[in-house]
């Protein structure tokens, strides 16, 4: 017997949490590469600081919601002055460099065992989600949308989250259409070009590394709400694949990070699906064990497919593809 | 027309003044400049061979790299060790050798990028464009205004990489006018240019200099020089080895020599611009003949590089 309920489950990725902390941190991206053509490669690590940030004011010192969420947009504004004052000077590789390996050395120092008091270790942390709960105004209930039931809690998570998209999506297109962003865009193709004009291209590099950081924690406290704190979720791999999805949807658009991230997800879910289908009916020959790392061969050849035959993505204009195969 | 009087009028206090300007890249002492002044009001063109530090001392004096010694004065105020956005910003805009429009913006924006002053490139007026929509329109319109005397203004809303190489050009140009600098620093414009499109180059040259405007510019080419410079410096290996009225130093030894002289073989430019200007200069028949030789075995000099 084959079992073909993932496909509607899969369906549910369309509105998932994760979907929408994927989108959020996809259009962090967009800002700083599409935008600004900063190469972050480590925005799983904003995603870590403001998911920690987050985390340990709610949990260890009972900050209210709002403290908690600004503490998370001060982490990420202090993460992004670390990374980007010491290398927005130089030329753009330095900052791929040093983004990816901070990311890595902020999700292994929040495992190690002496910080497990604040961080839990490699157990993560549980129960962020109270003072966010506590804002929901729906009634104790259990709401099916499809096949999946969801709490009033989950679709209270959902709402907000969505919510938060649209505003984002806002900020960044007006954003983008203001002077500052023609300033941006002049910076990912010749700063020198745009320092001979006047503008101080090291302040708006920072400040756009700052606002894409934003983004990504922004995106991970709406992760972290409806499961918990998990530090391997902040790996490499979540930076690539924040990076497919901005690349699929269109790196410089602002639509495209977020379409990006709802097909992303859906596709990846059927392709799990599909994959464990064969598995289990022997027309693959592949273990238990093997189906789960066939989604990263997946992912990287839709990276590389992407890069080389449509680098402008879904939404975005051939003219405008930052880099051209 | 040269202007034989570049030194002369009133208002001759010079707008730039460069003292003891030096800048090393390892051994080699690309930029040794002891004193230079550029003129207020007029069109200095610097000349010199490849390599004489040209567009290094271009990159010192507008911030884009750092001198080893030395200081210079922008309208009596220091200068070194400003940052280039500042330079630019106090009135000194440049352009650069290879052209740097912003090919994935529209030539509007590339324009609009220009101006100074405009609230809306911070970040937070950024999102409230009731704030600084109406500077916009005014930004706008200047734009057009000067696309329009650049003959560009039909293709205000094309991307800029669809421009030719020359109309590129005249886009930087009209770009670093959207500012309204005082001194313009125009590095190799004619370079890569063709010649009905150098004629119009040259005019709007001569129109910034009757708009109030100093020009300084970065040329190879003598014909141009002598048509629209009031004062030329020679810069050969470093340094300074002449400066005047251009019809003075054409004649001068020491440029001679800089262009044609000791380094003629690893100095080549274009071979028939130099044969040009050897007969200008009144070289030795037998250079001129040596120079004729070349050109007839050396086709593939013709094309000139399009800088070092």
């Amino acid at each position: 017997m084959l079992d073909w309920t993932f496909i509607p489950l899969t369906l549910n990725q369309i509105i998932s949490p994760q979907t929408i902390a994927f989108a959020l941190a996809a259009l962090g991206l967009a800002v700083h590469f599409g935008y600004t053509g900063l190469l972050n490669f480590g925005q799983a690590g904003f995603m870590a600081v403001g998911a920690y940030f987050f985390a340990i004011t709610a949990t260890r010192f009972d900050w209210p919601l709002w403290a908690s969420v600004l503490a998370a947009l001060v982490g990420a504004t202090a993460f992004a002055f670390l990374l980007g004052i010491p290398t927005l000077r130089l030329r753009a590789d330095y900052l791929s460099i040093v983004t990816i390996a901070a990311a890595e050395i902020v999700r292994y120092t929040v495992q190690t065992p002496d910080f497990s008091s604040f961080t839990g270790g490699s157990d993560g942390i549980n129960g962020s989600e109270k003072g966010f709960e506590a804002l929901d105004p729906l009634p104790d209930s259990v709401y099916k949308v499809g096949l999946v039931p969801y709490t009033n809690d989950d679709i209270w998570v959902i709402v907000v989250g969505w919510a938060l998209v649209a505003v984002a999506a806002v900020f960044v297109w007006q954003l983008m259409r203001s002077p500052w962003g023609r300033i941006v865009k002049g910076i990912r193709e010749d700063e020198d070009a745009v320092r001979s004009l006047g503008k101080n291209v090291y302040a708006f590099k920072l400040q756009a590394l700052i606002i894409g950081g934003i983004l990504g924690s922004l995106g991970a406290i709406i992760n972290v709400i409806p499961t918990s704190l998990q530090p391997n979720n902040y790996g490499t791999q979540t930076t690539f694949f924040l990076w497919t999805i901005m690349l699929l949807g269109g790196a410089t658009t602002v639509l495209g990070p977020i379409i990006g991230s709802i097909l992303f997800w859906v596709v990846l879910g059927l392709s799990d699906g599909v994959i464990a289908i064969l598995a289990t009916s022997h027309a693959l020959p592949l273990s238990q064990v093997q189906q789960g790392p066939v989604r990263f061969i997946i992912v990287g050849v839709a990276l590389m497919l992407l890069v080389i035959f449509r680098p402008q993505g879904i939404f975005g204009k051939k003219k405008e593809a930052y880099f051209s195969a | 027309m040269p202007d034989q009087n570049a030194f002369a009028g009133a208002d001759a206090a010079p707008i730039l003044v460069a003292n003891g300007v030096t800048r090393r890249f390892g051994g080699n002492l690309a930029v040794d400049v002891e004193h230079v002044e550029i003129p207020r009001g007029k069109i200095t063109a610097l000349i010199g061979p490849n390599g004489a530090g040209k567009t290094t001392f271009f990159n010192l004096l507008t911030g884009f790299d750092r001198p080893n010694t030395g200081s210079w004065t922008f309208e009596g105020a220091e200068l070194a060790g400003i940052p280039a956005y500042k330079v630019a910003r106090r009135g000194m805009v440049r352009t650069f050798q290879l052209t740097k429009s912003l090919g994935l913006l529209s030539v509007l924006e590339n324009m609009r990028l220009g101006a100074t002053g405009q609230l809306g490139e911070r970040f937070l007026p950024a999102l409230l464009p009731f704030l600084w929509a109406r500077h916009e329109a005014e930004i706008t319109a200047k734009a057009m205004d000067l696309l329009a005397r650049f003959k560009l203004d039909a293709k205000a809303d094309d991307y800029a990489a669809s421009l030719s190489g020359g109309q590129r050009k005249l886009l930087e140009m009209a770009r670093a006018l959207m500012s309204d600098p005082k001194l313009v620093m125009l590095d190799e414009p004619m370079a890569g240019v063709n010649p009905a499109l150098t004629q119009s180059l040259l005019g709007h040259i001569l129109a910034l200099k009757d708009s109030g405007m100093t020009v300084l510019f970065v040329e190879h080419d003598m014909h141009m020089v002598q048509t629209i410079a009031d004062w030329v410096i020679v810069m050969a290996e470093g340094r300074v080895v002449a400066e005047g009225l251009p019809r003075e130093v054409m004649g001068d030894q020491a440029v001679i020599d800089a262009y044609l002289g000791a380094h003629h073989d690893t100095d080549l430019g274009t071979l028939t611009g130099q044969l040009a200007v050897a007969e200008d200069l009144g070289a030795p028949e037998a250079l001129v003949e040596r120079i004729e030789e070349e050109i007839g075995d050396g086709a593939g000099h013709e094309t000139e590089g399009a800088g070092r």
